[in-house]
Order: C-alpha cells, then sequence, then structure tokens
C-alpha cells in the first residue's frame, strides 16, 4: 500500500508516493521525474546512480526510498546554478571527460563528495576513489584529468 | 523485490517489539548486502525493521582501554575517525578498504557482523583484535561471534548495538581483495595485545578463524619470519571461482606475513 513521504531534494521540498519497496532511484526517477540519475548495473556495482543523501554519496539503487524520509538529497539536476554549469560538469565538458556519458552523472556526484572530503585530490587519489563508479566506455583517462581540473576550478585556480 | 512492511521505530524497544511481531522480520541497518539481497528475490522477509531511525546507535568512543564502535556507524565514519586512527589504525585502514566509497557511506559494522559473510572485512577485527560485542541482551566475547557460513551467535530478534575493541599495543591488516567485489579473498588481522599475539583470517574459512600455531610463534619472535614455516591446512577451507583451497591457504601466510611486516615496522 503506498504511502506519503517527505524529503528535499535539489532544496525543494517534495512529498511523494511510495510503496515499502520502492528503491530511492526509482523514487528519483519515477516519480519525481528526475532522470539524470541513471540505473546502469542495479546491483549497486556501478555507480551511475550515486546522489548524495545528507551529504554524503550513496547508490540510490541500493536504499529505499523511505530511508530517505526527512532527508537532503542534492541529484545532479540541483548543481547547476541559474542555467551555468557547476566547475564539476564545466570541466568534464572542457576535459572531454564523457564518451557515451551514461556514467558521467554518477561520475560528477562521486567527484563531488571526494572533493569535499579532499579539496586537492592527487590523480591516485582520484583513481582510488572512482573505485565504485564504472565507465564502460572506459573513459577514466579524462575522467580523472576532469576531476582534478574541477577541484581546482573549485579551489578558486582558473 | 517482493512485498514487505517497512518499519522505522525510534526505540530499540519498538525496533524489538516490531521484530517480535512480524512473522518473518528482518533488520535493515546500511542495506548494503540485505537491499541487493531482496533486489534478487533471494529474501522474502514479512517486514523490515529499519534502525536507521534510533538515535545513539551510530558513533565512535573511546571506553578505557578500548574503543567502542555503535553498531549503526559506517564504515567510512570509523575510516576517518581520529580517535579510531590514533588508537587503532589497523581497524581504521581495514575500514578504508571494504566495497567502494559508496558502500562505506552507507553500510554499517553492525550489519556487517550481523551478516556473517564470510569474507566480509570486520570479522577479522573482531576476532583479531579479541573484540566483545554488545547486544539488547548480553555481551558475547568476539571469538564465540561468528559461528559459520552466515551464521552468528545471535539468537533470533537479538541485535547489535556495539562493539568494543581493546586498543592492541600494534595490529595491521593485510588483505588480498577480489579486484571486482573488493571482498577478501584472504583477510589477516594480527594484533600484539597484552594478553599474546592474535591472528585472525576472513576470506579463507566458513567464517572467520584464529591461526594457533601462527600467534605461539609470533608471541616468541614478531617477524615475519617466525611464521614462514607455519602451514595452514586447505582442508575446510572455501573453494570457488576466484580461489582454490590451496591457493586460500597459501594466501593467508603471505597475508600474515605482511601484516606482521606492517605492524612491526608501524
Amino acid at each position: 500500500m503506498p504511502v506519503d513521504i517527505s524529503l528535499n531534494v535539489n532544496g525543494k521540498a517534495v512529498s511523494a508516493q511510495v510503496e515499502d519497496r520502492t528503491l530511492l532511484v526509482e523514487l528519483l526517477r519515477e516519480n519525481l521525474r528526475l532522470t539524470g540519475t541513471h540505473v546502469g548495473c542495479d546491483t549497486s556495482q556501478c555507480g551511475a546512480c550515486v546522489v548524495h543523501v545528507d551529504g554524503r554519496s550513496v547508490k540510490a539503487c541500493t536504499m529505499l526510498a523511505r530511508q530517505a524520509q526527512g532527508a537532503a538529497v542534492t541529484t545532479i539536476e540541483g548543481l547547476a546554478e541559474d542555467g551555468k554549469l557547476h566547475p564539476m560538469q564545466e570541466a568534464f565538458r572542457e576535459n572531454h571527460g564523457l564518451q557515451c556519458g551514461f556514467c558521467t552523472p554518477g561520475m560528477v556526484m562521486s567527484a563531488l563528495d571526494l572533493v569535499a572530503r579532499n579539496p586537492d585530490p592527487s590523480g591516485a587519489e582520484v583513481r582510488e576513489w572512482l573505485e565504485g563508479n564504472l565507465c564502460r566506455c572506459t573513459g577514466y583517462h579524462n575522467i580523472v584529468k576532469s576531476i582534478l581540473a574541477g577541484a581546482n576550478a573549485m579551489r578558486g585556480g582558473s | 523485490m517482493y512485498a514487505f512492511n517497512y518499519h522505522r521505530p525510534e526505540t530499540l524497544e519498538a525496533a524489538s517489539a516490531a521484530l517480535a511481531a512480524a512473522a518473518d522480520g528482518q533488520v535493515l541497518a546500511g542495506g548494503q548486502t540485505l537491499i541487493p539481497t531482496l533486489k534478487q528475490r533471494l529474501a522474502n522477509p514479512s517486514d523490515v525493521i529499519d534502525l536507521g531511525g534510533i538515535a545513539g546507535l551510530g558513533g565512535v568512543r573511546r571506553e578505557g582501554d578500548a574503543i567502542v564502535v555503535g553498531a549503526m556507524t559506517r564504515h567510512a565514519e570509523v575510516a576517518s575517525s581520529a580517535e579510531v586512527r590514533n588508537a587503532i589504525p589497523a581497524l581504521a585502514a581495514l575500514a578504508d578498504c571494504i566495497g567502494d566509497p559508496q558502500v562505506r557511506n552507507a553500510g554499517t559494522i553492525g550489519g556487517s557482523i550481523a551478516n556473517a559473510d564470510p569474507a566480509a572485512d570486520y570479522p577479522a577485527a573482531v576476532v583479531g583484535l579479541g573484540a566483545t560485542v554488545r547486544t539488547g541482551r548480553r555481551t558475547i566475547a568476539g571469538d564465540d561471534f561468528f559461528t559459520g557460513l552466515f551464521e552468528t551467535a545471535l539468537e533470533e530478534g537479538e541485535i547489535v548495538l556495539s562493539v568494543s575493541f581493546p586498543v592492541p599495543r600494534r595490529a595491521a591488516y593485510a588483505k588480498f581483495p577480489n579486484p571486482a567485489s573488493r571482498y577478501a579473498v584472504v583477510g589477516v588481522m594480527v594484533a600484539e595485545t597484552a594478553s599474546g599475539v592474535r591472528v585472525a583470517v576472513t576470506g579463507a574459512g566458513g567464517h572467520a578463524f584464529r591461526v594457533g600455531a601462527m600467534e605461539s610463534a609470533l608471541g616468541a619472535s614478531f617477524t615475519p619470519e617466525a611464521i614462514r614455516d607455519v602451514a595452514v591446512s586447505p582442508d575446510g577451507l572455501n573453494e570457488d571461482i576466484h580461489a582454490s583451497a590451496e591457493y586460500r591457504a597459501h594466501l593467508v601466510g603471505v597475508m600474515a606475513r605482511r601484516a606482521v611486516a606492517a605492524a612491526a615496522g608501524g
């Protein structure tokens, strides 16, 4: 039987009707129509569905929607401000950090959690951090380059 | 996923009551094993009782000569805790090599040990550091906690509250991870404690176990050379597509020596 839940998504209070077994990613994509969060493997491995819940990057395919009751969720749609890409998104565009683009939302959300913990990561630290994000185009080199450039821009660098 | 009734109690008493009232209740902690299991329809609980709404089950604190980790403490919190890094760096390092960053942001120590996956990392710490598991009903010695493949000493309806790790003189964890899943093909925790040396192995057997012959050899001389000739029998060890029992037995020696070298060097 569907129940009402309320949470904050990308800075806005939202409520939705979900089943007890509805996943967070299903709530985001199907109820809220925020389809930037992708479902890749659906088995907690690929990281295409990474979003932030109360500031922590998690796999939205491995969390029940009801676990997010009252939480603050940020998705890829919540990053750009006034039509201007977030510096990390801009860095992916500038550095050809995407090929097919399917893994990109998860890569960007994961990268932002890294930069929040470690504003000036090394290339090796970025690669280690991306353990839970798979790019089947194997475009990792430019993804790492993008994240380093994004981190630099977020520190105020040029 | 099959349908189930979701509960989010705010007290331990309410959680225990919901669990007792359920036809087939299942506790949800971080969900990093349970939710994939439900999605694959490998489990069909009538009720899922989420511990996430209960205050006070998470967090790390120092209590005398021990570090106490609340059951709902996430792996990432253990890995980054200044308290843990200062007192038991081997425990922080172990938590930091579980799964991937997003799994570490969600998975909890209580969920990990209650699930008792034979290839999980925390069992090596619970057994290797001589920890004590506190539940709503009693305390259980780490040595007695894991009883079989996905089996623990926990009784029906018993909920883990915290794990207390006595601070060792020195310790290190060495792990040979599966390159895809990051689960331990073999992981070994070596600790020199006030009551002697402990060597605990995860990944190799049905549950974490100690290697007595290595412990006595290391008690005499805490060096990798001291255990170079201590053989571990492959009898009864895990065998799967990732590694044979013989290979796992070999890896126990290699990981144990690496752990001793790391502990002795640090």
